[in-house]
């Protein structure tokens, strides 16, 4: 049953939201074991929180629009009275003592929170592999990654342990899982959703971002979680995005440009599998038959995302995790002096790929190395967003694949940062903007595992984006995959 | 190693030696940024042009100070309590 699906009958009365909830709840206990999407499954509030939207429905309330869709949310999200550890050692069993806005709007939205899901630890990877809590598992092949950071949400909604799930995208966290597990996923402009309570990695670059099976389930969960809020002064001072209604008008009239330096063109980043091409090219023609006017554009600044992102992602990272010194929460190691204990808590604390990560962007930030690699990052940024704006003169969206690969098996890229860094390659560049950018399932590898196309659109273009998704959804050769 | 003294971490010989290797790495990977020719193009620290924000002057309620310090590794008298810090080196 879809989301969407979900919300009719339970509005109707004709489903209640508790049998629906327990029918999710049976699943993560029969499946879980094996995947292991979740860091914490919250059955009891699950229950009572269903047990309230019935009771709404019962008395002839307004039960909302979400209403008893079971829901998964990162592990990086502040749940109040429920852990959250961003799947690191140094949050083990803390408690929150709020709830991050996103979390609000979708209970008040009348969906069912079922849990917190596993990430990279602190959302750096790119598969799921360096929680502290073990690796989640592809639910379509058990012994490929799901993708990652955000790889326990996608795999959530690939189980179908959850209708829904959230994501948080920093470097393409909810696109490369969403390619990966056969999902579509939405990374929104920067700003047009809330981070109040979403715990920081690179505050310049996180979005949060919904999961779903299908682009009018992505836009339900869009109208829900975006819009407005005074708690987050990064964000946008605009209504929710009106998706829904756009999703039947089709892409005739509309300029889709394939971004050559990302799509295997002249002078493209290498590593672009010939089959995730092959479907990026058969997507382009699809959207021509529906009538758009399909070309070749070029943004060459695209191709030192990579390069810029490892320095300024790295450099917000190393000052966001200074947080995290065994004072106020989480983990402490106690030592003789307090600088000490600082440092033993943090060496506990901390997974290899965060410490890396940290000493990375302490590096570049530090004196001598600043200009050379920070400053020179950040004109980068400045370079990208001249050359998209003057490409999006010329067409409305950009095409490109969303990963280089499929899903890849566990284990594959573990011990070379850079084989796992290449992951992104694509994804970056719409985070360094602030761009945004949706994934789309379209067709399968040589492998039989799904393949992700993306498209890219200016800053608030998402209506734009929903349109054409909904179009490349429609034009896709095989059904959505099954659990 | 300075880098990890700076960032408050301690590191095995061992970890020294893989992360020296695989921070080179990454490093040589960014020699295209370092290499390019910027000019004056103005940084970019923020994608989307914004001022800073404020709130009215008044007065609101704030989170629970017991429940914060519940989840504290250690604390006194409403306060963080903290192994000593004076006649540390800074």
């Amino acid at each position: 049953m879809s989301a969407l699906e979900i919300v009719a009958a339970v509005r109707a009365g004709e489903r209640s939201a508790l049998a629906v909830v327990d029918e999710h709840l049976a699943r993560i206990e029969a499946g879980d074991g094996e995947i292991h999407a979740f860091n914490a499954v919250t059955a009891d509030l699950a229950r009572e929180q269903a047990a309230a939207v019935d009771a709404t429905v019962a008395a002839g309330g307004d039960p909302g629009p979400l209403a008893g869709v079971p829901i998964a949310l990162k592990d990086n999200m502040c749940t109040a009275g429920v852990p959250t550890t961003c799947s690191s050692k140094i949050l083990e069993g803390w408690v929150p003592p709020y709830d991050g806005t996103v979390v609000e709007r979708v209970r008040s939205a009348g969906a069912v929170v079922v849990g917190k899901t596993n990430l990279d630890e602190f959302a750096m990877g790119s598969s799921t592999e360096n929680s502290a809590f073990g690796p989640t598992r592809n639910p379509l092949d058990p012994t490929r990654v799901p993708g990652g950071s955000s790889g326990g949400s996608a795999a959530a909604v690939a189980a179908d342990f959850a209708a829904l799930s959230l994501g948080s995208d920093t470097g393409g966290s909810i696109r490369q899982p969403a390619a990966f597990c056969g999902l579509v996923g939405m990374k929104p402009t920067y700003g047009a959703v809330s981070r109040y309570g979403l715990i920081a990695f690179g505050s310049s670059l996180d979005q949060i971002g919904p999961f779903s099976r299908t682009v009018a389930e992505s836009a339900a969960l869009m109208e829900a979680i975006g819009g407005h809020d005074p708690l987050d002064s990064t964000s946008i001072e605009r209504p929710p995005f009106d998706l829904q209604s756009v999703l039947d008008r089709g892409v005739d009239g509309m300029r889709i440009g394939i971004l050559r330096e990302l799509a295997g063109g002249e002078g493209s980043v290498d590593g672009l599998s010939a089959d995730v091409l092959a479907r990026t090219s058969e997507a382009a023609s699809a959207l021509e038959a529906a009538g758009a006017t399909v070309t070749e554009v070029s943004v060459p600044s695209s191709t030192l995302g990579l390069s810029a992102y490892y320095m300024v992602a790295p450099a917000e990272a190393s000052s966001n995790l200074s947080r995290f010194d065994g004072v106020r929460y989480g983990l402490r190691t106690d030592a003789a002096t307090t600088g000490e204990m600082m440092t033993a808590s943090r060496t506990d604390g901390f997974g290899p790929e965060v410490k890396r990560r940290i000493m990375l962007g302490t590096y570049a930030l530090s004196a001598g190395y600043y200009d050379a690699f920070y400053g020179k990052a950040l004109k980068v940024r400045t370079m990208m967003l001249q050359e998209f704006a003057s490409v999006y003169a010329d067409v409305d969206l950009l095409l490109t694949p969303t990963a280089p690969t499929t899903a890849f098996p566990l284990g594959d890229r573990t011990a070379d940062p850079m084989t796992m860094y290449v992951n992104d390659v694509c994804t970056i560049p719409s985070n360094l903007v602030g761009h945004p950018a949706i994934s789309v399932p379209y067709g399968v590898g040589d492998d039989g595992l799904p393949v992700g196309v993306q498209l890219l659109g200016p800053a608030l273009s998402e209506p734009t984006i929903y349109q054409a998704a909904a179009a490349l959804e429609a034009a896709a050769p095989t059904p959505e995959v099954a659990s | 190693m300075h880098v990890a003294r700076l960032a408050r971490l301690s590191l095995t010989d061992a970890e020294i030696d893989e992360f020296t290797g695989q921070l080179g790495d990454i490093l040589e990977h960014a020699a295209d940024i370092e290499a390019l020719d910027v000019g004056d193009i103005e940084p970019t620290s923020h994608p989307l042009p914004m001022a800073n924000v404020t709130r009215p002057d008044v007065i609101r309620p704030s989170l629970d100070r017991d429940l914060l310090l519940s989840q504290a590794p250690s604390a006194e008298d409403g306060q963080f309590r903290v192994p000593p810090i004076l006649g540390e080196e800074p």
